[in-house]
């Protein structure tokens, strides 16, 4: 595994699409390989372990999340904790195995830059996660869950990202 | 077997749970765990309005929707097949801190009396859903990450900026729930 991949470097060089798709994001798609739709048909399965998941260790419930910010359960912390703490040590282990992807290539994390916005937009999300009770991915685990509100929520959310877009060369970064 | 799926799982095991996304995701994909940038993707195909941020191939990305309709689906079969037929436990403290804000609904895993679409027309349901749901969409592309991006996957690859993320979303929250929150409820 490479911390900077040189094509990421080669990209940002000469690529102003992939410059724009990686701004403010974690995920930026770097394989080079072209596979059918129905690849991306693993990912819908992670998913809905993750879903499943969200739900059996109430994740996505209103009532864990105030309970976590009125320092009055240990649960929230245990999950994110343990998640933290086996999500590193996988990525070391990965690194020191040289572990590549099932299509042999090679395995990137793309490097995050410091900016104004992890403290703003940081400090504005954390207002809405106490409100809402909910993170983008437990919204759609609440939807899937039945609880119809959420789908305002996730509306909501939706238009809260276009107006950042539509308002991101004005802000600080 | 059954039932033992069907009582809420213990926070060490659904941590390590989400914690085992990292590696499976960037194994089978090289894919970073992400879930915010599926709005930014949801914009970008549906109303990109010739906005700069939104010009980009999200069909590249697609994966990330791929991903975010699993959850919805992992969502539905847990409710279903793995529900918990009893109330959520929290803690007492909790509840009547909450009860004494106007909170009356512990039945579900939040609470149906103030996030319910026919509570729309009252003012703290409306604060609460539009308002909490636009700083969550705003605030997450603004900071670069949510939950999954920063605290899990940036703190799992000792990425420093996605800890300075994550101080400020747990300072964003103490300040709502200690300070304003009171004062939304009891509109």
């Amino acid at each position: 595994m490479q911390e900077i991949h040189s094509f990421i470097d080669i990209q940002k060089s000469t690529n102003t699409e992939f410059v724009q798709r990686s701004t403010d994001s974690i995920c930026v798609n770097e394989s080079q390989l072209k596979h059918p739709w129905w690849y991306n048909l693993k990912y819908l399965v992670v998913g809905m372990f993750l879903g499943i998941v969200f739900i059996k260790a109430e994740l996505l419930s209103w009532f864990r999340i105030q309970e976590m910010f009125r320092l009055e359960s240990f649960h929230m912390y245990g999950v994110i904790g343990t998640a933290v703490a086996v999500g590193m040590t996988s990525v070391w282990l990965l690194k020191k195995l040289n572990i590549k992807t099932i299509y042999g290539e090679e395995i990137t994390i793309h490097p995050k830059e410091f900016n104004k916005g992890q403290v703003i937009g940081g400090l504005l999300f954390g207002l809405g996660w106490a409100m809402t009770g909910a993170c983008p991915g437990p919204i759609f685990a609440q939807i899937g869950a039945g609880f119809w509100s959420s789908i305002v929520v996730l509306l909501s959310a939706i238009t809260g990202t276009w107006v950042y877009g539509y308002l991101r060369d004005k802000l600080p970064h | 077997m059954l039932s033992l799926l069907q009582q809420p799982w213990a926070w060490y095991v659904g941590g390590a749970l989400i914690g085992l996304i990292v590696p499976t995701l960037l194994i089978i994909g090289n894919k970073s765990f992400g879930i915010s940038s599926s709005l930014r993707h949801i914009c970008a195909a549906t109303v990109p309005a010739n906005i700069k941020f939104f010009k980009y191939d999200w069909k590249k990305e697609q994966w990330n929707l791929f991903f975010i309709a699993g959850i919805f689906l992992g969502g539905l079969i847990a409710s279903t097949l793995l529900a918990n037929p009893e109330p959520i436990q929290i803690a007492e403290s909790t509840k009547t801190a909450l009860t004494a804000y106007g909170v009356t609904d512990f039945q579900n895993l939040i609470p149906t009396d103030i996030f319910n679409v026919g509570k729309l027309g009252e003012l703290r349901s409306l604060v609460l859903m539009i308002g909490g749901g636009f700083l969550v969409g705003f605030g997450t592309r603004y900071a670069g990450g949510c939950t999954s991006g920063h605290a899990i996957m940036g703190l799992s690859t000792l990425q420093l900026p996605s800890l300075v993320a994550v101080i400020a979303f747990m300072a964003g929250g103490f300040l709502m729930t200690w300070f304003i929150l009171p004062f939304i409820l009891n509109f």
